[in-house]
């Protein structure tokens, strides 16, 4: 069933908090929408804000390189992986979906590896070739997608779920409580439906 | 340039906020920057520091060396143009650069005219000491501000003052009544719509980082706490006793420029800084260059 309508949010868990990944790169646009919906959070940026209790993650867009480096050097990465692979939801937007795979194809380095996918870095070119488009996401139409020196997937196991193709290339997934994709929702903030599905179908279901 | 190359280029440089950008002149030092944790490089023949101790004419880089620097980094690169030089822009614009600055520190090519930046799909960074240049390189199709400051110094004065006027200039519009407007935009010479947007939002359209005079971590963190949404630092890494470590340490601050404790920590045994000059002290401000 397609579905063109709005997705209206339907229940925030009483006190749920989410946790934005406040390193480097574009946190505050996604705290922007969280306030549109009136969804509680803070952000992380050392150790200590990482040891909190929270519901969700958010791993914004930015530069995943350096990303990557300040989780190791901030001392977040071993707390967070384990939060992640023990069922934590967490969403990562373009270098959000580079710190989730398992693999990256034209990269040496790896971050969380904790979704089965395997994702090529830089995908599109430099920046002549990041685009904007309109296409699917699952069951909506008419999703919003801004693709900045984004990735794709590549190859997607078996347990992983794909939501959005466009040109044939993999740019939305979802594994049990990862959601990835390779455009930036939060670059188009009159549209939340992404971050809806998130706190509904995943952060409201753990 | 459509409407939409200009939103995308403005996104990009959302992506680089919480950044540091690195000035360097070799592949080694843009990998050494990229493992420090820099969001992107800026590539160029010789830092600020050197241009400014050798004098004569500052140029673009040879784009053997840029390419040399793209190939070496998976980061962004930057690249310098001279101010009014189109044609340096269109070869960067050539060698795929993703973003070009039209800078103050190469010598200047025209002392009127800034590139018609709306004419180019790669997006441009341009250096602004206040609400007046800012507005009016946006208007030209600058898709991202950073202080001047003045660069190849080590000295933050510059840096400090020109970010306080950009933010003084914001809140100054925020503060007028509509009607006040039409002559606020006269004043600045700028577009009637451009000063609008900043009395709605209380903030340029474009990311603004701070740029020209970084040292030190702490130099870091004082300019995101007066509103940089980043930092480029030339000389200050490259000219010290321990670029990695610097580097390193320069990249965490910005993170956590609001924890003091944490820049206490950053801060120890760094080595070196750069020796820096007073900026009262030098004879040529390149901060003047291109208003």
């Amino acid at each position: 069933m397609q579905m063109k309508s709005r997705y209206f949010l339907l229940s925030v868990v009483f006190d749920m908090k989410i946790a934005v990944a406040a390193l480097q790169g574009a946190f505050l646009e996604h705290e922007k929408i969280l306030d549109k919906l009136g969804i509680d959070y803070f952000e992380i940026r050392k150790k200590k804000d990482a040891e909190k209790d929270f519901d969700g993650l958010i791993l914004p867009g930015g530069e995943s390189t350096t990303m990557g480096k300040l989780l190791n050097e901030l001392d977040l990465f071993d707390i967070l992986k384990s939060k992640i692979e023990n069922g934590l939801p967490v969403f990562g937007t373009c270098a959000g979906l580079i710190l989730l795979a398992k693999e990256i194809s034209n990269d040496d380095k790896r971050y969380f590896g904790t979704m089965d996918i395997t994702v090529r870095r830089n995908a599109y070119g430099r920046q002549l070739g990041s685009f904007g488009t309109i296409d699917s996401f699952g069951n909506f139409e008419d999703v919003p997608m801004v693709f900045i020196r984004a990735p794709y997937i590549e190859q997607a196991g078996e347990g992983v779920q794909i939501l959005s193709v466009v040109d044939g290339k993999i740019v939305a997934a979802r594994q049990n409580n990862q959601l990835v994709t390779a455009f930036h929702p939060e670059l188009v903030g009159d549209n939340t439906l992404i971050h809806e599905y998130f706190i509904n179908e995943i952060v409201n279901q753990h | 340039m459509s409407e939409n190359r200009y939103e995308l280029n403005k996104n990009l440089a959302q992506m680089l906020k919480g950044g540091v950008i690195m000035d360097v002149t070799t592949p080694e030092q843009a990998k050494i920057a990229e493992a420090a944790g820099a969001a992107a490089v800026m590539a160029l023949e010789r830092i600020p520091a050197d241009i400014r101790a050798a004098g004569g004419v500052s140029r673009m880089s040879d784009p053997k060396m840029i390419k040399g620097i793209q190939q070496a980094v998976s980061i962004p690169v930057m690249a310098k143009a001279r101010i009014g030089h189109f044609v340096e822009a269109q070869i960067l614009e050539a060698l795929e650069i993703d973003y070009i600055d039209e800078s103050e520190v190469l010598s200047p090519a025209d002392d009127t005219y800034h590139i018609d930046k709306t004419k180019f799909k790669v997006p441009f960074v341009c250096g602004a000491r206040d609400l007046g240049e800012a507005l009016r390189r946006i208007a030209e199709g600058a898709s991202m501000i950073r202080t001047k400051g003045e660069a190849g110094t080590g000295d933050v004065i510059q840096a400090v003052r020109h970010m306080r006027a950009i933010q003084q200039g914001i809140r100054e519009i925020v503060s007028l009544r509509d009607e006040e407007l039409y002559n606020k935009a006269k004043e600045l010479a700028v577009p009637y719509h451009l000063v609008q947007y900043v009395h709605e939002n209380g903030k340029l359209p474009v990311v603004n980082f701070s740029a020209g005079g970084v040292a030190t971590p702490a130099d870091a963190a004082l300019m995101v706490q007066l509103g940089a949404e980043g930092v480029f630092v030339g000389s200050g890494i490259f000219k010290s006793g321990d670029p990695e470590k610097r580097a390193r340490a320069i990249v965490k601050a910005v993170t956590n420029y609001n924890d003091p404790k944490i820049l206490a920590e950053l801060s120890e045994d760094l080595g070196e800084a750069m020796v820096g000059i007073n900026a009262d002290e030098i004879k040529v401000l390149l901060a003047e260059r291109g208003v």
